[in-house]
């Protein structure tokens, strides 16, 4: 019992839930986003994939990390353009096209990376973003080190969820795409054009996946290799149901989710005599259990996967 | 007369090898209600949907106010003047009724909504017609009829002069539609102009100043409401006379279906209490009352969907415990749903399919469905039955409302039941297909078969019952010979004041 007071009470914990809690909001934020608009973006694995790639690689080949971050969104962009070509304009099953791009997007991104980057006994290395020094709050006792270690991408995402907090539920254009995911006849009689609304929301979406995947790359590690995403793009997609599409929920469920992992990490530390992979296992259990508690109470947005088609009742 | 606010000039749209609109032209004047009558398919809404953007005219023009409207978008109608209400919402049911209302209705990239503002807007409106409503409710959450008041308010808080209004009476209850109609006057006396869809001949005759007939996307008459009657425009939307048929006399025969003090409790709440009647064979039995009133509990009961709490029902006279659906079936009971879309049929599947779907064994060998005998009985209903629109193997979500109804009606009385149990068979159906669901409902009863109507419509009962019950509060009330009894009398039966009610006569 007192191992796990010292590990709760461990200010290397708290630090290391904000930082695997990171990727997992950017990554719920573009989904949410997508969802809200009435697009699902099963794209999002091999999006975040193709970003942690493409902005390494830009980083590798000399430009610096800021501008890193912004290639994968721009790539992130793109593939958002491509999932809403098919999704918007085409009206094809979401679900498929969804996983289309995934396994185009991964396969991808290991074949640019091999062009890029012939095989090597040891992968090559970036010099990573470095924790921000924030004056007076960073030399705190505790909270310091447990909060205000982090570098500059891991607020980038807490304020990125206040603002479309803000946007989603504060201004017109929030109004529209929760329009557009609700009932896109509806706004359509109203003179708000669903399909612009749509693509906008996917583009933006992605590109805030790409830029999930991109922080693996240039702050949690310094190098790139094809598997590191490994299913956080299928949490983020289940932490979006468990937010009820909602933005301030969702970092919770992100945090939440870093919180349990964080937690087994230290666990098989500590524990002896159970197989570690009882532990890897926990948070995605721990998930599926606070899935099905707040998700009955979800209200989905309408239209979620519905194309739209004008002039079709 | 001043000039018109809305003119539309030679009309016409063609959808593939349908003519939806031919050359329709019409004026509207300000603080005028105008109904667009016409059967299903006349091409009300095909014009009206032009009118508002959602379609695109093969020729003619729009005018308002003197100035051409240009066709196809919905923001251009919007911003002339023209507002809407889709007999299917356009509403967002999670979302606020003040969010529904002010979709679209900002510049897109502002920094806040002013929402403020908008509260402020809509509570005046609100308050100047008489459209009462919380800004801040779910959408969902409401009625329907609080849901079609938002649909107006919408229209409204956009400034329109023109509402189009289409079928906008379907889903209310008769209460909240009178209710509605007096609203719409109101706004025509406060100077707006309306144009209502409608396939219902009272209605547009108690609440439109003029009435536009369409019949086969032709614009057949226009009359004055006070100088027209309803058995000329029937004759006119339809393009015969037509008179609902009439009931004859008969002998009832012996008591087929009895229920004794049945109750029925869902959720800890009594929707049926101490129901009792008993139904002979070949008489109708008429269930009068207001919508919600324990109509649905008292037709799923009997269909074999509802388990009672308490009380008996005998069946041909032997005492029965809690019927399913199969039960229900092989005892002969046919069954005409309420809502025909949701229980009745599955659109999706074809039409053949909802033929046999409920007596799926007799068409079946070894496992295999008999595909030749299910589409051979099929295509029987559709011939028998004047099914239109489809054949055997089409989806049945193509056929229109009363066409449907009639494939579920020949699928029941085809069989020949010994009790059908018929809820709201004709809402919503238009005045060809009313007269012919009522006309084989009578012949069943011709035929011995024993008819439980539930319905809200008192011209229907009246028309059809040879004894009426009204249900008030899930309790029924005696029954009264239908010869007997006036509107007035029946009115205070629905209202669940039965004691003066039944004094005239009591007849079992």
């Amino acid at each position: 019992m007192s191992t796990l007071i010292d590990i709760l009470a461990s200010a290397g914990l708290w630090a290391a839930i904000l930082r695997i809690a990171t990727p997992l909001i950017f990554g719920t934020l573009g989904a949410l986003l997508s969802e809200r608009a009435g697009v699902l973006n099963l794209g999002i694995e091999g999006v975040m994939t193709f970003g942690a790639m493409i902005g390494w690689l830009a980083v590798y080949n000399g430009v610096d990390l800021w501008t890193g971050i912004l290639v994968a969104a721009c790539a992130g962009a793109l593939f958002g353009a491509l999932h809403a070509l098919l999704t918007v304009t085409l009206g094809l099953s979401q679900h498929v096209c969804g996983l289309g791009v995934t396994l185009f997007a991964s396969s991808f991104s290991y074949y640019v990376f091999r062009l890029a980057v012939p095989v090597a006994g040891t992968p090559p290395t970036i010099i990573p973003f470095q924790p921000l020094e924030i004056p007076v709050l960073s030399s705190l006792p505790f909270l310091g080190q447990a909060v205000f270690t982090q570098t500059a991408p891991t607020y980038l995402a807490i304020a990125i969820a206040l603002v479309m907090a803000y946007v989603l539920f504060r201004t017109p254009v929030g109004l529209a795409v929760r329009m557009a995911g609700e009932n896109p006849h509806a706004a359509e009689a109203q003179g708000v054009n669903p399909m612009k609304v749509r693509y906008g929301a996917v583009i933006v979406g992605s590109a805030l996946m790409a830029v999930g995947g991109a922080f693996l790359t240039l702050s949690a590690f310094n190098s790139f290799f094809p598997t590191m995403v490994q299913g956080r793009g299928w949490i983020c997609i289940a932490l979006v149901v468990f937010s009820s599409w909602r933005p301030g929920r969702a970092l919770f469920g992100a945090l939440l989710f870093a919180f349990f992992d964080a937690f087994q990490l230290r666990l098989q530390t500590v524990v002896e005599g159970v197989p570690y992979q009882i532990f890897l296992m926990t948070p995605y259990i721990l998930s599926i259990a606070a899935l099905a508690i707040m998700a009955r109470r979800a209200r989905v947005p309408q239209a979620l996967m519905q194309p739209y088609r004008r002039g079709e009742r | 007369m001043t000039a018109p606010v809305l003119e539309i000039d030679g009309i016409s749209k063609r959808f593939g090898d349908n003519l939806a609109n031919d050359g329709i032209s019409m004026a509207l004047a300000k603080g005028e209600v105008v109904a667009l009558l016409g059967e299903n398919g006349a091409g009300k809404t095909t014009l009206m949907n032009i009118l508002f953007g959602h379609y695109v005219p093969d020729a003619g023009s729009i005018r308002i106010d003197g100035v051409e409207l240009p066709t196809g978008t919905p923001r251009a109608a919007i911003r002339a003047g023209v507002g809407m209400v889709h007999q299917h919402f356009s509403l967002a049911a999670n979302l606020t009724v003040l969010e529904n209302i002010m979709t679209g209705t900002e510049k897109l990239w502002r920094l806040r909504s002013g929402t403020t503002g908008a509260r402020r807007k809509l509570l005046a409106i609100s308050e100047r017609f008489g459209l009462k409503v919380d800004a801040d409710a779910r959408l969902g959450d409401l009625s329907v009829g609080e849901q079609q008041r938002v649909e107006i308010l919408k229209a409204l808080y956009n400034d329109a002069r023109i509402l189009i209004l289409d079928e906008p009476t379907a889903v209310l209850t008769n209460i909240e539609a009178e209710r509605l109609f007096t609203t719409l006057r109101d706004m025509a006396r406060q100077g707006l102009s309306l144009i209502f869809i409608s396939h219902k001949l009272d209605e547009v005759m108690a609440a439109a100043d003029r009435i536009v007939v369409l019949r086969g996307g032709r614009m057949v008459a226009e009359r004055k409401a006070a100088d027209t009657s309803k058995a000329e425009l029937a004759e006119l939307m339809i393009g015969r006379r037509v008179t609902r048929p009439v009931r004859e006399p008969s002998a009832p025969g012996a008591v087929v279906l009895e229920a004794r003090n049945v109750g029925v409790r869902i959720g800890g709440v009594e929707r049926l209490q101490n129901v009792g009647f008993s139904l002979h064979a070949g008489e109708v039995l008429g269930i009068v009352g207001v919508s919600g009133n324990g109509q649905a509990p008292l037709a799923r009961l009997l269909s074999g969907t509802l388990a009672r709490t308490s009380g008996d029902l005998l069946l041909y006279g032997q005492p029965v415990g809690n019927l399913s659906v199969a039960d229900v079936v092989d005892a002969g009971i046919g069954r005409i749903p309420e809502d025909r879309n949701g229980e009745g049929a599955i659109g999706e599947m074809a039409i053949w399919e909802n033929a046999v779907l409920e007596r799926l064994p007799a068409y079946a060998s070894a496992g295999l469905v008999d595909r030749k005998a299910a589409m051979a009985f099929a295509g029987a209903i559709i011939e028998q039955f004047d099914v239109r629109g489809g054949n055997p193997a089409s989806r049945t979500r193509l056929l229109s409302g009363g066409n449907m109804q009639k494939l579920i009606l020949g699928r029941n009385l085809s069989q020949r039941p010994r009790i059908l149990i018929a809820a709201q068979p004709a809402r919503g159906l238009d005045e060809g297909a009313v007269v012919a669901v009522h006309a084989r409902i009578l012949e069943a009863r011709k035929a011995g078969t024993a008819v439980l109507l539930i319905s809200e419509d008192l011209d229907e009962v009246i028309s059809l019952a040879d004894r009426i019950q009204a249900i008030v509060g899930g309790r029924l009330s005696p029954p009264v010979v239908a010869e007997q009894a006036d509107a007035r009398q029946l009115g205070l039966m629905m209202a669940g004041d039965w004691d003066n009610g039944s004094e005239v006569a009591h007849a079992v």
